[in-house]
């Protein structure tokens, strides 16, 4: 699959609603470069959404400007715009009526791809997102939550977009399989490099996703625009502070993992409790805690031991 | 002069000059029956047929031009839903009489009564399922950037299909039934034997041949809808 | 037949308003007998029809009952029920009720049957885990919840029923039924008149019944 990313800047957004005091995106400025996930967090009010529903035009801008790859969005035709540009939302918006395959080849479709090209195509983006290409005739109402939200990320990609906007995709999904999803979503990415706009409400899951946070607040203001690193770390002001957590040093432990700390020599030891290199230190952490036992042996995928660890090496 | 018991039709021999099952005016007479499907019931069912299926096909139409109208501007709802429902509330031959004066004993009247009676049904279920289509697949749609038409083609109207047949499935069943009052305005359909069975001294053979065809024709109608909405709608057995 | 094309005028309503004013209290006793017969019926068929569609709704059976009713009910053309009756029970104000109740059953049993299966069914829990016995479940929470959809019913069925009384004229009925078929002794003002009437008593009975429905759907919506 061609790998292709665009660039998005937004340049003084703002978003005045006329019956309403104050803008829902007030002189929003920050730049997505090419290939990296952007996430979009803040509490209710913030914007976000109205911020995101501003680049495919579903919410016209009031002043400033949004281009995508140096070209404004208002220069474009909305139509073209908007199937340049994959679009997931939180409730998936399958079409009911059309079978998996239908729904994925919908776009294709409008530009005239034949129905050989939407079946493979189909198969292949299926398996991307980790389903069975056997689902590509069912109907929505034969998947279930996680499926659904599979298909929709799937349908998004389907003409390969250069730019997704992602609207709090994983909202409404159990705790178990977002993580999963989040994890495929992440593997995905690192594969295709798309840019990625991304929606939350949940600080975590910005910190686990975004490889650039931005934190609205009321107002649809811009309070930081930075790395999870420096947002955890080094918060801007007492509101990003407040809203990132009082146990915003426990999050940033979960940006690094064990196979990044220097660990101890020790792997001889025998009886103590094995735990992977790729876990985060957040993770292991707990998990060291939580086994009453003040050493683990970290070993990699092949079951190799690395080394050994303690609480005190990760809170270092 | 307007036919009181349907008096105008064709000449039909009274039963007592026919079989010892007629002339004892039996519930099932087989003699009867046979030598008169050709010449009465037959072509009653299928005047029957062809005044029900004119009305649906005319209601169809107009219930479709008013839903959209309706769905896209709301402001018509109301006045459209509340006309529908106006037509719906007068009794049948109030109705048929009261177009007498305009359009006269003609198949005309029948049909504009029998037209409107559907609309009713058939406007709201469509407004219904126009309205009744997920916002999320809404937002999807003009997020992937589908025009307004297709939008319309594509999403709106197949998933409020199932709604719009569910409608079409009542109208015609009471279509069907309503039709068999048309016999009061012109001497056509299934309701123009029992009118006659009526009139010559009740003769139960007739009666309940033109009333039980009137009935199956009404619920072959349903199951045959019932069976084309299962076949055009696939998801919805999902 | 002929004649009546000639006739198109709008005088033909004025003149069915004169015959009206004219026979004001002949009027006034076939639109009683009409009342009569259809709300007899009516009451008959409300009778029947509530308690057995709110006792299936609230068990949650009897599906297919409630959907078979409700085609049948519509498959059914009055003119054969009172043919049918006519020729088991005979002339008379009985056969006419058996048969408008026949037709009136089926909407009030249906719309009871789904207003009480489909209400909130958590709100029913809640009642339940409160200890609510059943018949409290139905009384005080699933029948106010429905109740916006049963009065629908009764409505459906009251326009159905009185539009079938006026054709039970036929089997001697009575009522403003027997003016409308009756061209020959009532001309055609005195057709005319009569639709008008049983228009109005329909379309009254619509109204008033609208009125209840959304005064319980307004006082359902407040309560929710």
């Amino acid at each position: 699959m061609a790998t292709q990313a665009a660039e998005l800047v937004f340049d003084e957004a703002t978003k005045q609603y006329p019956d309403r005091p104050e803008p829902a995106v007030d002189r929003l400025s920050l730049t997505v470069p090419a290939g990296e996930i952007c996430v979009l967090v803040g509490p209710s009010g913030g914007g976000k959404t109205t911020a995101l529903k501003l680049v495919n035009r579903l919410i016209p801008l009031t002043s400033g400007d949004i281009r995508i790859d140096g070209r404004s969005i208002n220069d474009q035709d909305v139509t073209e715009l908007r199937r340049s540009i994959g679009y997931v939302i939180q409730q998936v918006g399958l079409f009911p009526h059309m079978t998996v395959e239908a729904n994925i080849g919908t776009v294709p479709r409008l530009y005239g791809r034949s129905r050989q090209w939407i079946r493979e195509r189909t198969a292949e983006l299926l398996e991307l997102v980790g389903l069975d290409p056997s689902y590509a005739k069912r109907y929505p109402a034969q998947l279930s939550g996680g499926q659904r939200q599979r298909v929709g990320l799937a349908r998004a990609l389907a003409a390969n977009p250069p730019l997704m906007l992602m609207d709090e995709p994983y909202s409404a999904i159990d705790p178990i399989v977002r993580a999963r999803l989040q994890d495929e979503f992440l593997r995905l990415q690192r594969e295709l490099r798309k840019t990625v706009l991304f929606v939350t409400h949940d600080i975590d899951e910005a910190i686990k996703v975004g490889d650039r946070i931005a934190i609205l607040r009321e107002g649809g203001r811009l309070a930081q625009y930075d790395t999870p690193e420096n947002i955890l770390l080094k918060p801007a002001d007492e509101f990003v502070a407040q809203f990132v957590g009082a146990d915003r040093a426990l999050k940033a432990l979960s940006l690094r993992t064990l196979g990044q700390i220097s660990l101890r020599p020790g792997t001889w030891l025998d009886g103590l409790p094995q735990i992977d290199a790729s876990t985060n230190l957040r993770d292991a952490l707990g998990f060291l805690l939580a086994g009453g036992s003040d050493r683990a042996i970290v070993v990699d995928d092949d079951g190799n031991p690395l080394g050994t660890v303690t609480p005190e090496d990760i809170v270092r | 002069m307007i036919p009181v018991l349907g008096g105008s039709g064709p000449v039909i021999p009274s039963f007592g000059s026919g079989s010892s099952c007629e002339q004892n005016n039996g519930w099932w007479c087989t003699d009867w029956l046979r030598e008169h499907w050709g010449d009465t019931l037959q072509p009653a069912l299928v005047q029957h047929i062809e005044l029900v299926a004119i009305a649906i096909a005319a209601g169809f139409l107009i219930a479709s031009v008013l839903a959209i109208a309706g769905f896209r501007y709301r402001l018509l709802d109301v006045p459209v839903g509340g006309f529908a429902d106006f037509l719906y509330t007068i009794p049948s031959i109030a109705l048929f009489q009261l177009l007498v004066p305009f359009t006269g004993l003609t198949v005309l009247t029948v049909e504009i009564a029998l037209t409107s009676y559907t609309l009713f049904v058939l406007y709201r279920n469509m407004v219904a399922g126009l309205r009744g289509v997920p916002e999320d697949a809404l937002e999807a749609a003009r997020g992937m950037g589908l025009t307004r038409v297709q939008t319309f083609f594509r999403v709106e109207l197949p998933l409020a299909s199932p709604a719009v047949l569910a409608g079409l499935r009542i109208a015609t069943v009471s279509t069907v039934s309503i039709a068999t009052v048309a016999a009061f305005v012109v001497p056509k359909g299934l309701g123009e034997p029992i009118f006659i069975g009526l009139d010559q001294n009740l003769f139960k053979t007739e009666i309940l041949a033109a009333g039980g065809l009137a009935i199956l024709l009404a619920l072959a109608a349903d199951v045959a809808l019932a069976w084309f909405a299962r076949a055009v709608t696939p998801w919805s057995r999902a | 037949m002929s004649v009546l094309a000639d006739q198109f005028t709008a005088h033909t309503f004025v003149d069915a308003f004169r015959f009206i004013g004219d026979n004001a209290s002949l009027m006034l006793s076939k639109t009683g007998q009409t009342c009569e017969l259809a709300f007899a019926a009516l009451g008959i068929a409300l009778a029947l029809a509530l308690p057995l569609g709110l006792w299936l709704g609230h068990r949650h059976r009897g599906l297919f009952l409630a959907l078979g009713v409700s085609t049948l009910g519509r498959a059914l053309p009055i003119i054969v029920l009172i043919a049918f009756g006519l020729t088991v029970l005979g002339v008379g104000f009985w056969n006419n009720t058996a048969a408008l109740v026949v037709l009136g059953i089926p909407p009030i049993l249906t719309n009871a049957y789904f207003a009480v299966d489909g209400a909130d069914r958590d709100a029913v829990e809640a009642a339940r885990g409160m200890g609510l016995t059943e018949r409290q479940v139905l009384l005080r929470i699933e029948l106010p919840l429905g109740l916006p959809l049963i009065v629908a019913g009764v409505r459906i069925s009251a326009v159905f029923v009185i539009a079938s009384a006026t054709i039970a004229a036929i089997a001697g009925g009575g009522g403003l039924g027997d003016i409308i078929v009756n061209q020959a002794s009532y001309g055609l003002a005195g057709v005319i008149a009569g639709s008008l009437c049983v228009s109005a008593v329909a379309l009254l009975t619509a109204l008033a019944l609208g009125l209840v429905h959304r005064a319980v759907s307004r006082s359902t919506t407040a309560r929710a």
